[in-house]
Protein backbone atom coordinates (compact mmCIF):
# COMPACT_ATOMS: atom_id res chain seq x y z
CA UNK A 1 0.00 0.00 0.00
CA UNK A 2 1.07 3.39 -0.92
CA UNK A 3 -0.02 7.20 -0.06
CA UNK A 4 1.30 10.40 -2.12
CA UNK A 5 0.33 14.05 -1.47
CA UNK A 6 1.01 17.21 -0.33
CA UNK A 7 1.82 17.92 3.39
CA UNK A 8 0.09 20.11 6.17
CA UNK A 9 2.79 20.83 8.83
CA UNK A 10 2.04 21.70 12.45
CA UNK A 11 3.20 21.96 15.96
CA UNK A 12 3.33 20.01 19.10
CA UNK A 13 0.25 18.87 21.15
CA UNK A 14 -2.00 18.90 18.02
CA UNK A 15 -5.10 18.01 20.84
CA UNK A 16 -8.64 16.74 19.35
CA UNK A 17 -10.43 19.74 20.31
CA UNK A 18 -8.44 21.54 17.49
CA UNK A 19 -9.17 18.48 15.25
CA UNK A 20 -12.80 18.24 15.74
CA UNK A 21 -14.32 21.01 18.32
CA UNK A 22 -16.71 19.76 20.18
CA UNK A 23 -19.32 21.90 19.04
CA UNK A 24 -19.63 19.78 15.80
CA UNK A 25 -19.62 16.58 18.05
CA UNK A 26 -23.50 16.32 18.25
CA UNK A 27 -23.02 14.37 14.75
CA UNK A 28 -21.55 11.07 14.03
CA UNK A 29 -21.70 11.26 10.36
CA UNK A 30 -17.80 11.44 8.65
CA UNK A 31 -18.96 13.27 5.62
CA UNK A 32 -20.33 16.33 7.99
CA UNK A 33 -16.85 15.83 10.33
CA UNK A 34 -14.75 16.17 7.77
CA UNK A 35 -16.02 19.62 6.84
CA UNK A 36 -14.79 21.10 10.13
CA UNK A 37 -11.37 19.30 10.05
CA UNK A 38 -8.74 20.93 11.50
CA UNK A 39 -11.27 24.23 12.00
CA UNK A 40 -9.70 25.38 15.39
CA UNK A 41 -6.07 25.53 14.21
CA UNK A 42 -6.06 25.98 10.40
CA UNK A 43 -9.84 27.43 9.25
CA UNK A 44 -8.27 26.62 5.75
CA UNK A 45 -7.16 23.06 6.47
CA UNK A 46 -10.65 21.71 4.25
CA UNK A 47 -10.60 24.37 1.80
CA UNK A 48 -7.21 23.17 0.74
CA UNK A 49 -6.80 19.65 1.37
CA UNK A 50 -6.99 17.03 -1.51
CA UNK A 51 -7.77 13.49 -1.31
CA UNK A 52 -4.13 11.83 -0.64
CA UNK A 53 -2.74 14.81 1.40
CA UNK A 54 -0.68 13.83 4.27
CA UNK A 55 -0.26 15.84 7.72
CA UNK A 56 3.15 16.23 9.88
CA UNK A 57 3.03 16.98 13.15
CA UNK A 58 5.88 17.25 16.14
CA UNK A 59 4.59 15.71 19.55
CA UNK A 60 1.96 14.12 21.28
CA UNK A 61 -0.46 14.27 18.40
CA UNK A 62 -4.27 13.89 18.49
CA UNK A 63 -4.27 14.59 22.79
CA UNK A 64 -6.82 15.45 24.80
CA UNK A 65 -10.76 13.73 24.12
CA UNK A 66 -11.24 10.35 23.00
CA UNK A 67 -13.25 11.19 20.40
CA UNK A 68 -13.00 8.79 17.76
CA UNK A 69 -14.62 11.63 15.59
CA UNK A 70 -10.88 13.40 15.36
CA UNK A 71 -9.36 10.42 13.27
CA UNK A 72 -12.70 9.77 11.26
CA UNK A 73 -12.68 13.86 10.74
CA UNK A 74 -8.99 13.64 9.26
CA UNK A 75 -9.55 10.60 7.46
CA UNK A 76 -12.92 11.39 5.74
CA UNK A 77 -11.71 14.69 4.81
CA UNK A 78 -8.99 12.59 2.41
CA UNK A 79 -5.96 12.34 4.31
CA UNK A 80 -3.99 9.34 3.07
CA UNK A 81 -1.82 9.06 6.55
CA UNK A 82 -0.59 11.66 9.54
CA UNK A 83 3.11 11.20 10.59
CA UNK A 84 4.29 12.42 13.94
CA UNK A 85 7.07 12.45 15.96
CA UNK A 86 4.72 10.72 18.54
CA UNK A 87 1.12 10.12 18.80
CA UNK A 88 -1.50 10.59 22.10
CA UNK A 89 -2.19 6.73 22.91
CA UNK A 90 -5.81 7.17 22.73
CA UNK A 91 -5.44 8.64 19.18
CA UNK A 92 -3.13 5.90 18.41
CA UNK A 93 -5.22 2.97 19.12
CA UNK A 94 -8.30 4.78 17.68
CA UNK A 95 -6.27 5.66 13.73
CA UNK A 96 -5.55 2.03 13.83
CA UNK A 97 -8.80 0.61 14.77
CA UNK A 98 -10.57 2.88 11.76
CA UNK A 99 -7.76 2.09 9.22
CA UNK A 100 -6.27 5.69 9.32
CA UNK A 101 -2.58 5.09 8.26
CA UNK A 102 -0.58 6.76 11.34
CA UNK A 103 3.32 6.57 11.19
CA UNK A 104 5.57 7.67 14.21
CA UNK A 105 9.28 9.04 13.08
CA UNK A 106 10.56 11.73 14.87
CA UNK A 107 13.16 12.39 11.71
CA UNK A 108 10.10 12.72 8.98
CA UNK A 109 8.30 14.57 11.58
CA UNK A 110 11.57 17.30 11.58
CA UNK A 111 12.53 16.44 8.06
CA UNK A 112 9.42 17.50 6.12
CA UNK A 113 7.77 21.33 5.56
CA UNK A 114 4.12 22.23 4.85
CA UNK A 115 3.65 21.89 1.25
CA UNK A 116 6.22 19.36 0.61
CA UNK A 117 5.24 16.23 -1.81
CA UNK A 118 6.16 12.92 0.11
CA UNK A 119 5.52 9.64 -1.06
CA UNK A 120 4.80 6.77 1.69
CA UNK A 121 5.45 3.05 1.42
CA UNK A 122 3.45 0.98 4.32
CA UNK A 123 4.85 -2.34 3.22
CA UNK A 124 8.21 -1.17 4.20
CA UNK A 125 7.77 2.11 6.28
CA UNK A 126 9.78 4.23 4.01
CA UNK A 127 8.50 7.84 3.06
CA UNK A 128 10.33 9.52 0.44
CA UNK A 129 10.04 13.51 0.44
CA UNK A 130 10.48 14.16 -3.16
CA UNK A 131 10.75 18.11 -2.65
CA UNK A 132 13.57 17.76 -0.43
CA UNK A 133 15.03 14.23 -2.22
CA UNK A 134 15.33 12.61 1.43
CA UNK A 135 14.44 9.75 2.76
CA UNK A 136 13.05 8.38 6.45
CA UNK A 137 12.31 4.65 8.16
CA UNK A 138 9.08 4.99 9.92
CA UNK A 139 8.45 2.16 12.72
CA UNK A 140 7.02 -0.43 11.86
CA UNK A 141 3.98 -1.85 13.69
CA UNK A 142 3.79 -4.54 15.37
CA UNK A 143 2.57 -8.07 13.98
CA UNK A 144 -0.81 -7.09 15.51
CA UNK A 145 -1.60 -4.03 14.65
CA UNK A 146 -0.65 -4.94 11.23
CA UNK A 147 -3.68 -7.59 11.31
CA UNK A 148 -5.69 -5.07 12.41
CA UNK A 149 -4.39 -2.75 9.73
CA UNK A 150 -4.82 -5.21 7.25
CA UNK A 151 -8.65 -6.18 7.56
CA UNK A 152 -9.12 -2.82 7.86
CA UNK A 153 -10.11 -1.94 11.25
CA UNK A 154 -10.67 -4.10 14.40
CA UNK A 155 -14.30 -4.64 14.03
CA UNK A 156 -13.30 -6.73 10.80
CA UNK A 157 -10.60 -8.01 12.33
CA UNK A 158 -12.81 -9.19 15.08
CA UNK A 159 -15.15 -10.31 12.60
CA UNK A 160 -12.64 -12.55 10.86
CA UNK A 161 -11.04 -14.76 13.71
CA UNK A 162 -14.61 -15.07 15.14
CA UNK A 163 -15.08 -17.17 11.97
CA UNK A 164 -12.18 -18.95 12.41
CA UNK A 165 -12.75 -20.01 15.66
CA UNK B 1 11.44 -9.28 37.93
CA UNK B 2 9.08 -7.54 39.83
CA UNK B 3 5.68 -6.33 38.45
CA UNK B 4 3.85 -2.54 38.96
CA UNK B 5 0.54 -2.55 39.82
CA UNK B 6 -0.95 -1.94 36.60
CA UNK B 7 0.81 -4.62 35.34
CA UNK B 8 -0.38 -7.29 38.06
CA UNK B 9 -3.92 -6.57 37.39
CA UNK B 10 -3.39 -6.77 33.43
CA UNK B 11 -0.99 -9.75 33.89
CA UNK B 12 -4.45 -11.57 36.09
CA UNK B 13 -6.85 -10.43 33.43
CA UNK B 14 -4.51 -11.89 30.45
CA UNK B 15 -4.51 -14.65 32.46
CA UNK B 16 -0.62 -14.60 32.35
CA UNK B 17 1.92 -15.46 35.81
CA UNK B 18 3.53 -12.08 34.57
CA UNK B 19 3.82 -9.23 32.01
CA UNK B 20 6.31 -6.91 31.28
CA UNK B 21 6.30 -3.41 29.64
CA UNK B 22 6.11 -3.30 26.11
CA UNK B 23 4.17 -6.84 25.57
CA UNK B 24 0.75 -7.13 23.95
CA UNK B 25 -1.78 -9.06 25.45
CA UNK B 26 -5.65 -9.28 25.35
CA UNK B 27 -7.48 -8.93 28.41
CA UNK B 28 -10.86 -9.68 30.15
CA UNK B 29 -12.79 -6.80 30.90
CA UNK B 30 -14.90 -5.76 34.15
CA UNK B 31 -16.56 -2.74 32.47
CA UNK B 32 -17.18 -0.86 29.17
CA UNK B 33 -17.93 2.41 29.63
CA UNK B 34 -19.76 5.09 26.72
CA UNK B 35 -20.85 8.21 27.03
CA UNK B 36 -23.71 10.09 24.78
CA UNK B 37 -21.09 11.45 22.71
CA UNK B 38 -18.85 7.81 21.91
CA UNK B 39 -21.64 5.32 22.35
CA UNK B 40 -23.54 5.96 18.91
CA UNK B 41 -20.41 5.83 16.69
CA UNK B 42 -19.43 2.64 18.67
CA UNK B 43 -23.54 1.04 18.55
CA UNK B 44 -23.53 2.38 14.64
CA UNK B 45 -19.47 -0.07 14.49
CA UNK B 46 -21.37 -2.63 16.22
CA UNK B 47 -24.75 -2.93 14.41
CA UNK B 48 -22.84 -2.11 10.61
CA UNK B 49 -19.93 -3.97 10.92
CA UNK B 50 -20.55 -7.07 13.37
CA UNK B 51 -22.09 -10.30 12.20
CA UNK B 52 -23.48 -10.93 16.02
CA UNK B 53 -24.13 -7.77 17.68
CA UNK B 54 -25.18 -9.10 20.74
CA UNK B 55 -23.46 -8.04 24.12
CA UNK B 56 -20.82 -10.33 26.04
CA UNK B 57 -22.74 -9.12 28.94
CA UNK B 58 -25.64 -7.20 29.69
CA UNK B 59 -24.21 -5.86 33.25
CA UNK B 60 -20.77 -5.00 32.36
CA UNK B 61 -21.48 -2.16 30.11
CA UNK B 62 -22.41 1.62 31.55
CA UNK B 63 -23.83 4.01 29.29
CA UNK B 64 -24.08 7.53 30.40
CA UNK B 65 -25.76 10.25 29.07
CA UNK B 66 -23.97 13.32 30.40
CA UNK B 67 -22.51 15.48 27.59
CA UNK B 68 -25.17 16.98 26.03
CA UNK B 69 -28.29 16.28 28.33
CA UNK B 70 -30.88 17.39 28.96
CA UNK B 71 -30.30 17.55 25.29
CA UNK B 72 -28.90 20.92 24.12
CA UNK B 73 -30.59 20.09 20.20
CA UNK B 74 -31.98 17.85 18.13
CA UNK B 75 -28.93 16.16 16.71
CA UNK B 76 -27.65 15.53 20.54
CA UNK B 77 -31.32 14.21 21.12
CA UNK B 78 -31.35 11.70 17.96
CA UNK B 79 -28.05 10.59 19.41
CA UNK B 80 -29.42 9.68 23.03
CA UNK B 81 -32.27 8.38 21.15
CA UNK B 82 -30.11 6.11 19.56
CA UNK B 83 -28.61 4.71 22.92
CA UNK B 84 -31.30 4.16 24.82
CA UNK B 85 -33.18 2.29 21.75
CA UNK B 86 -29.68 0.34 22.06
CA UNK B 87 -29.86 -0.31 25.97
CA UNK B 88 -33.53 -1.18 25.94
CA UNK B 89 -33.05 -3.98 23.11
CA UNK B 90 -29.98 -5.43 24.99
CA UNK B 91 -31.49 -4.98 28.09
CA UNK B 92 -28.28 -2.97 29.54
CA UNK B 93 -28.49 -2.75 33.39
CA UNK B 94 -26.61 0.31 33.59
CA UNK B 95 -28.19 2.93 31.45
CA UNK B 96 -28.44 6.17 32.73
CA UNK B 97 -30.42 8.87 31.25
CA UNK B 98 -31.71 11.85 32.96
CA UNK B 99 -33.53 12.15 36.11
CA UNK B 100 -30.58 8.78 37.12
CA UNK B 101 -27.30 9.91 35.35
CA UNK B 102 -24.46 12.07 36.33
CA UNK B 103 -21.01 12.89 35.25
CA UNK B 104 -19.97 9.23 34.09
CA UNK B 105 -16.72 9.47 36.27
CA UNK B 106 -18.21 10.72 39.33
CA UNK B 107 -21.10 8.58 38.79
CA UNK B 108 -19.61 5.17 38.82
CA UNK B 109 -17.79 4.54 41.27
CA UNK B 110 -21.12 6.06 43.18
CA UNK B 111 -23.16 3.31 42.20
CA UNK B 112 -20.02 0.60 42.78
CA UNK B 113 -19.56 -0.10 39.60
CA UNK B 114 -16.20 -0.06 39.67
CA UNK B 115 -13.92 -1.67 42.38
CA UNK B 116 -9.76 -2.59 42.98
CA UNK B 117 -8.41 -5.06 40.60
CA UNK B 118 -10.82 -4.49 37.78
CA UNK B 119 -10.33 -3.71 34.02
CA UNK B 120 -12.31 -0.86 32.64
CA UNK B 121 -12.21 0.44 29.13
CA UNK B 122 -14.26 3.98 28.55
CA UNK B 123 -15.17 5.61 25.48
CA UNK B 124 -14.01 8.98 27.48
CA UNK B 125 -10.77 10.16 28.06
CA UNK B 126 -10.93 10.37 31.94
CA UNK B 127 -12.22 7.09 32.54
CA UNK B 128 -8.50 6.90 34.20
CA UNK B 129 -10.28 8.30 37.52
CA UNK B 130 -10.95 5.05 38.76
CA UNK B 131 -7.51 4.63 39.26
CA UNK B 132 -8.01 6.38 42.64
CA UNK B 133 -9.90 3.05 43.98
CA UNK B 134 -7.00 0.90 42.47
CA UNK B 135 -8.57 -0.26 39.09
CA UNK B 136 -6.88 -0.65 36.20
CA UNK B 137 -9.30 2.24 34.27
CA UNK B 138 -8.15 3.81 30.54
CA UNK B 139 -10.02 5.98 28.17
CA UNK B 140 -10.62 4.19 24.13
CA UNK B 141 -12.36 5.44 21.42
CA UNK B 142 -15.67 4.29 19.98
CA UNK B 143 -14.80 1.20 17.88
CA UNK B 144 -12.46 -0.43 21.13
CA UNK B 145 -15.70 0.40 23.15
CA UNK B 146 -17.62 -1.48 20.50
CA UNK B 147 -15.69 -4.14 20.32
CA UNK B 148 -15.12 -4.40 24.13
CA UNK B 149 -19.11 -4.44 24.04
CA UNK B 150 -19.15 -7.23 21.62
CA UNK B 151 -16.09 -9.63 22.65
CA UNK B 152 -15.74 -8.83 26.72
CA UNK B 153 -12.27 -7.99 26.01
CA UNK B 154 -9.31 -5.35 24.77
CA UNK B 155 -6.09 -5.18 23.59
CA UNK B 156 -2.90 -3.24 25.48
CA UNK B 157 0.30 -2.60 25.10
CA UNK B 158 1.69 -3.13 28.77
CA UNK B 159 2.39 0.11 30.26
CA UNK B 160 5.75 1.10 31.88
CA UNK B 161 4.94 3.73 35.32
CA UNK B 162 5.97 6.62 36.82
CA UNK B 163 6.01 6.00 40.38
CA UNK B 164 4.86 9.40 42.42
CA UNK B 165 6.02 9.24 45.87
CA UNK B 166 3.99 11.61 48.36
CA UNK B 167 4.77 12.63 51.32
CA UNK B 168 3.39 15.35 53.89
CA UNK B 169 0.24 16.70 53.96
CA UNK B 170 -1.73 19.35 52.23
CA UNK B 171 -1.55 22.84 53.26
CA UNK B 172 -5.39 24.94 53.85
CA UNK B 173 -7.00 25.33 50.75
CA UNK B 174 -4.77 22.97 48.97
CA UNK B 175 -6.44 19.99 47.13
CA UNK B 176 -5.52 17.06 45.07
CA UNK B 177 -6.20 19.52 41.59
CA UNK B 178 -3.32 21.53 42.64
CA UNK B 179 -1.45 18.11 43.19
CA UNK B 180 -2.34 16.92 39.52
CA UNK B 181 -1.64 20.42 38.00
CA UNK B 182 1.73 20.92 39.96
CA UNK B 183 2.80 17.43 38.39
CA UNK B 184 1.24 17.99 35.03
CA UNK B 185 3.54 21.58 35.09
CA UNK B 186 6.58 19.06 36.55
CA UNK B 187 6.55 16.65 33.50
CA UNK B 188 3.99 17.86 30.73
CA UNK B 189 1.23 17.22 28.89
CA UNK B 190 3.25 14.12 27.43
CA UNK B 191 5.33 13.45 30.18
CA UNK B 192 3.35 10.43 30.97
CA UNK B 193 3.01 9.55 27.59
CA UNK B 194 1.74 5.53 27.34
CA UNK B 195 2.76 4.67 30.90
CA UNK B 196 1.18 4.07 34.31
CA UNK B 197 1.21 6.89 36.86
CA UNK B 198 1.63 4.94 40.16
CA UNK B 199 0.71 7.48 43.23
CA UNK B 200 2.60 5.73 46.12
CA UNK B 201 3.87 6.45 49.70
CA UNK B 202 3.04 8.19 52.93
CA UNK B 203 1.47 11.01 51.81
CA UNK B 204 -1.21 9.56 50.01
CA UNK B 205 -3.46 8.17 53.63
CA UNK B 206 -4.08 11.97 53.97
CA UNK B 207 -5.70 12.64 50.80
CA UNK B 208 -9.37 11.96 50.70
CA UNK B 209 -11.00 9.39 48.40
CA UNK B 210 -12.25 12.89 46.53
CA UNK B 211 -8.75 14.36 46.10
CA UNK B 212 -7.84 10.43 44.51
CA UNK B 213 -10.62 10.59 42.02
CA UNK B 214 -9.60 14.12 40.81
CA UNK B 215 -5.50 13.18 40.87
CA UNK B 216 -6.50 10.26 38.78
CA UNK B 217 -8.88 11.65 36.22
CA UNK B 218 -5.98 13.90 35.00
CA UNK B 219 -3.53 11.06 34.22
CA UNK B 220 -4.82 11.90 30.84
CA UNK B 221 -3.40 15.26 30.64
CA UNK B 222 0.36 14.13 31.23
CA UNK B 223 -0.51 11.77 28.53
CA UNK B 224 -1.12 8.88 30.92
CA UNK B 225 -2.58 5.51 29.97
CA UNK B 226 -3.91 5.52 34.04
CA UNK B 227 -3.11 6.87 37.26
CA UNK B 228 -3.10 4.11 40.37
CA UNK B 229 -3.24 4.29 43.63
CA UNK B 230 -2.73 1.75 46.41
CA UNK B 231 -6.05 0.64 47.90
CA UNK B 232 -5.71 2.01 51.73
CA UNK B 233 -8.36 1.73 54.68
CA UNK B 234 -10.43 4.98 53.15
CA UNK B 235 -10.27 3.15 49.52
CA UNK B 236 -11.66 -0.34 51.23
CA UNK B 237 -14.68 2.11 52.99
CA UNK B 238 -15.43 3.68 49.88
CA UNK B 239 -15.68 0.14 47.97
CA UNK B 240 -18.22 -1.33 50.87
CA UNK B 241 -20.01 1.75 51.36
CA UNK B 242 -20.97 1.65 47.95
CA UNK B 243 -20.47 -1.27 46.25
CA UNK B 244 -21.46 -4.53 46.68
CA UNK B 245 -18.78 -6.40 44.51
CA UNK B 246 -15.61 -8.35 45.64
CA UNK B 247 -12.81 -6.44 45.62
CA UNK B 248 -9.16 -7.40 44.80
CA UNK B 249 -5.45 -5.30 46.30
CA UNK B 250 -2.84 -5.39 43.99
CA UNK B 251 0.22 -4.20 45.49
CA UNK B 252 3.30 -3.07 43.37
CA UNK B 253 6.27 -5.55 43.50
CA UNK B 254 9.47 -4.48 45.86
CA UNK B 255 11.78 -5.08 42.79
CA UNK B 256 9.13 -3.57 40.35
CA UNK B 257 10.67 -1.08 37.65
CA UNK B 258 10.24 2.45 36.90
CA UNK B 259 10.86 3.88 34.11
CA UNK B 260 11.07 7.43 36.85
CA UNK B 261 10.52 8.01 40.47
CA UNK B 262 9.12 11.57 41.13
CA UNK B 263 9.63 12.19 44.88
CA UNK B 264 6.61 15.08 45.99
CA UNK B 265 6.27 16.55 49.61
CA UNK B 266 2.67 17.32 49.74
CA UNK B 267 3.01 20.32 51.92
CA UNK B 268 5.12 22.25 49.75
CA UNK B 269 2.34 22.43 47.13
CA UNK B 270 0.43 25.91 46.59
CA UNK B 271 -2.95 26.67 44.85
CA UNK B 272 -1.81 26.19 41.16
CA UNK B 273 -3.22 27.21 38.18
CA UNK B 274 -2.81 26.03 35.00
CA UNK B 275 -2.81 29.02 32.01
CA UNK B 276 -4.12 28.79 28.47
CA UNK B 277 -3.84 26.62 26.52
CA UNK B 278 -2.26 23.64 27.99
CA UNK B 279 -2.80 22.02 31.52
CA UNK B 280 1.09 22.16 31.90
CA UNK B 281 1.56 26.17 31.49
CA UNK B 282 0.84 26.23 35.28
CA UNK B 283 1.86 29.21 37.74
CA UNK B 284 1.46 29.03 41.62
CA UNK B 285 -1.45 31.38 42.57
CA UNK B 286 1.53 33.56 43.78
CA UNK B 287 2.61 34.59 40.21
CA UNK B 288 -0.84 34.19 38.48
CA UNK B 289 -0.75 37.88 38.32
CA UNK B 290 -3.61 40.27 37.73
CA UNK B 291 -6.07 38.46 36.12
CA UNK B 292 -9.80 39.25 34.97
CA UNK B 293 -12.14 36.75 34.63
CA UNK B 294 -15.54 36.91 32.81
CA UNK B 295 -17.02 33.35 34.27
CA UNK B 296 -16.49 30.82 37.02
CA UNK B 297 -17.10 26.86 36.12
CA UNK B 298 -16.99 24.74 39.52
CA UNK B 299 -18.18 20.99 38.33
CA UNK B 300 -16.65 17.98 35.83
CA UNK B 301 -15.75 14.66 36.56
CA UNK B 302 -12.90 16.55 37.93
CA UNK B 303 -14.21 18.25 40.65
CA UNK B 304 -17.69 18.11 40.78
CA UNK B 305 -17.83 15.76 44.10
CA UNK B 306 -18.94 16.68 47.36
CA UNK B 307 -15.26 17.70 48.71
CA UNK B 308 -15.37 20.65 46.01
CA UNK B 309 -18.57 21.54 46.49
CA UNK B 310 -17.96 21.54 50.35
CA UNK B 311 -15.09 23.78 49.65
CA UNK B 312 -16.54 26.20 47.55
CA UNK B 313 -19.23 27.00 49.47
CA UNK B 314 -17.23 27.80 52.67
CA UNK B 315 -15.97 30.47 50.74
CA UNK B 316 -18.75 31.76 49.07
CA UNK B 317 -20.74 31.33 52.23
CA UNK B 318 -21.79 35.03 53.21
CA UNK B 319 -20.42 36.40 50.04
CA UNK B 320 -21.44 37.61 46.56
CA UNK B 321 -19.49 36.74 43.18
CA UNK B 322 -18.70 39.83 41.54
CA UNK B 323 -21.10 41.40 39.54
CA UNK B 324 -20.07 40.69 35.85
CA UNK B 325 -18.78 37.35 36.86
CA UNK B 326 -21.36 34.27 35.71
CA UNK B 327 -20.53 31.42 38.09
CA UNK B 328 -22.18 27.79 37.13
CA UNK B 329 -21.84 25.37 39.76
CA UNK B 330 -22.38 21.82 38.55
CA UNK B 331 -22.93 18.97 40.92
CA UNK B 332 -21.92 16.36 39.04
CA UNK B 333 -24.46 13.32 40.25
CA UNK B 334 -28.08 13.22 41.69
CA UNK B 335 -26.81 12.15 44.87
CA UNK B 336 -24.14 14.64 45.23
CA UNK B 337 -26.57 17.28 44.26
CA UNK B 338 -29.52 15.92 46.57
CA UNK B 339 -26.54 15.85 49.31
CA UNK B 340 -25.39 19.08 48.39
CA UNK B 341 -29.26 20.41 48.98
CA UNK B 342 -29.49 19.03 52.05
CA UNK B 343 -26.19 20.30 53.58
CA UNK B 344 -27.61 23.84 52.54
CA UNK B 345 -24.61 24.31 49.97
CA UNK B 346 -26.88 25.26 46.84
CA UNK B 347 -28.74 27.93 49.23
CA UNK B 348 -25.33 29.28 49.84
CA UNK B 349 -24.54 29.10 45.82
CA UNK B 350 -27.69 30.84 45.12
CA UNK B 351 -27.45 33.52 47.79
CA UNK B 352 -23.70 34.27 46.28
CA UNK B 353 -25.37 35.25 42.92
CA UNK B 354 -24.36 31.77 41.25
CA UNK B 355 -26.62 29.43 39.44
CA UNK B 356 -27.03 25.73 39.84
CA UNK B 357 -27.28 23.02 37.24
CA UNK B 358 -28.68 19.93 36.77
CA UNK B 359 -25.99 17.33 36.17
CA UNK B 360 -23.87 17.94 33.06
CA UNK B 361 -20.24 17.84 31.40
CA UNK B 362 -21.75 20.86 29.37
CA UNK B 363 -19.21 24.08 29.73
CA UNK B 364 -15.81 21.84 30.28
CA UNK B 365 -16.02 21.15 26.26
CA UNK B 366 -18.11 23.68 25.18
CA UNK B 367 -21.30 22.28 24.34
CA UNK B 368 -23.82 24.39 26.55
CA UNK B 369 -24.71 25.95 29.95
CA UNK B 370 -21.54 28.33 29.77
CA UNK B 371 -19.98 28.88 26.32
CA UNK B 372 -17.71 31.65 25.79
CA UNK B 373 -17.38 34.60 23.79
CA UNK B 374 -14.65 36.14 21.64
CA UNK B 375 -11.93 37.23 24.15
CA UNK B 376 -13.44 35.94 27.29
CA UNK B 377 -11.53 34.39 29.95
CA UNK B 378 -12.99 31.46 32.62
CA UNK B 379 -11.41 30.05 35.85
CA UNK B 380 -12.27 26.67 35.97
CA UNK B 381 -12.22 23.52 37.60
CA UNK B 382 -12.72 21.28 34.90
CA UNK B 383 -9.77 19.32 33.49
CA UNK B 384 -8.27 21.00 29.26
CA UNK B 385 -7.73 24.51 28.62
CA UNK B 386 -7.05 23.81 24.79
CA UNK B 387 -7.26 26.48 21.89
CA UNK B 388 -11.59 26.75 21.71
CA UNK B 389 -12.44 24.40 24.25
CA UNK B 390 -15.02 26.23 26.23
CA UNK B 391 -16.00 28.47 23.29
CA UNK B 392 -14.25 31.25 20.64
CA UNK B 393 -10.80 30.27 19.81
CA UNK B 394 -9.83 33.55 21.14
CA UNK B 395 -11.47 32.63 24.13
CA UNK B 396 -9.50 31.72 27.30
CA UNK B 397 -9.31 29.08 30.36
CA UNK B 398 -7.47 29.04 33.60
CA UNK B 399 -7.79 25.29 35.27
CA UNK B 400 -7.99 25.72 38.84
CA UNK B 401 -9.71 24.19 42.10
CA UNK B 402 -12.89 25.08 43.62
CA UNK B 403 -11.09 27.13 46.16
CA UNK B 404 -9.71 29.43 43.64
CA UNK B 405 -12.10 28.89 41.57
CA UNK B 406 -14.49 30.19 44.24
CA UNK B 407 -12.98 33.02 45.54
CA UNK B 408 -11.99 34.39 41.96
CA UNK B 409 -15.60 34.27 41.66
CA UNK B 410 -15.83 36.30 44.29
CA UNK B 411 -12.82 38.96 43.30
CA UNK B 412 -13.26 39.17 39.61
CA UNK B 413 -9.79 38.08 38.75
CA UNK B 414 -7.69 35.40 39.39
CA UNK B 415 -6.77 34.51 43.24
CA UNK B 416 -6.66 32.34 46.44
CA UNK B 417 -8.91 32.27 49.61
CA UNK B 418 -5.59 34.35 51.15
CA UNK B 419 -7.18 37.48 48.73
CA UNK B 420 -10.29 37.18 50.86
CA UNK B 421 -8.31 37.18 54.32
CA UNK B 422 -9.56 33.65 54.63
Amino acid sequence: MRAQGTVFKYGDNVDTDVIIPARYLNSSDPAELATHCMEDIDRDFVKKVKKGDIIVASKNFGCGSSREHAPISIKAAGVSCVIAETFARIFYRNAINIGLPIIECAEAARGIEAGDEVEIDFDSGMIYNKTRDTRFKGQAFPEFMQKIIAAEGLMNYINETKKQA
Amino acid sequence: MGMTMTQKILAAHAHLPSVEAGQLIEADLDLVLGNDITSPVAIHEMDGKMKDSSVFDKDKIALVMDHFVPNKDIKSAEHCKCVREFAARHEITNFFDVGEMGIEHALLPEKGLVVAGDVVIGADSHTCTYGALGAFSTGVGSTDMAAGMATGKAWFKVPSAIKIELTGRLSKWVSGKDVILHIIGMIGVDGALYQSMEFTGEGVSALSMDDRFTIANMAIEAGGKNGIFPVDEKAEAYMKEHSVRPFKAYEADEDAEYARVIRLDLSSIRPTVAFPHLPENTRSIDEAGEVAVDQVVIGSCTNGRMDDLRTAAKILEGRKVKKGVRTIVIPATQKIYLQAMEEGLLKTFIEAGAIVSTPTCGPCLGGYMGVLAEGERCVSTTNRNFVGRMGHVSSEVYLASPAVAAASAVTGRISGPEALGM
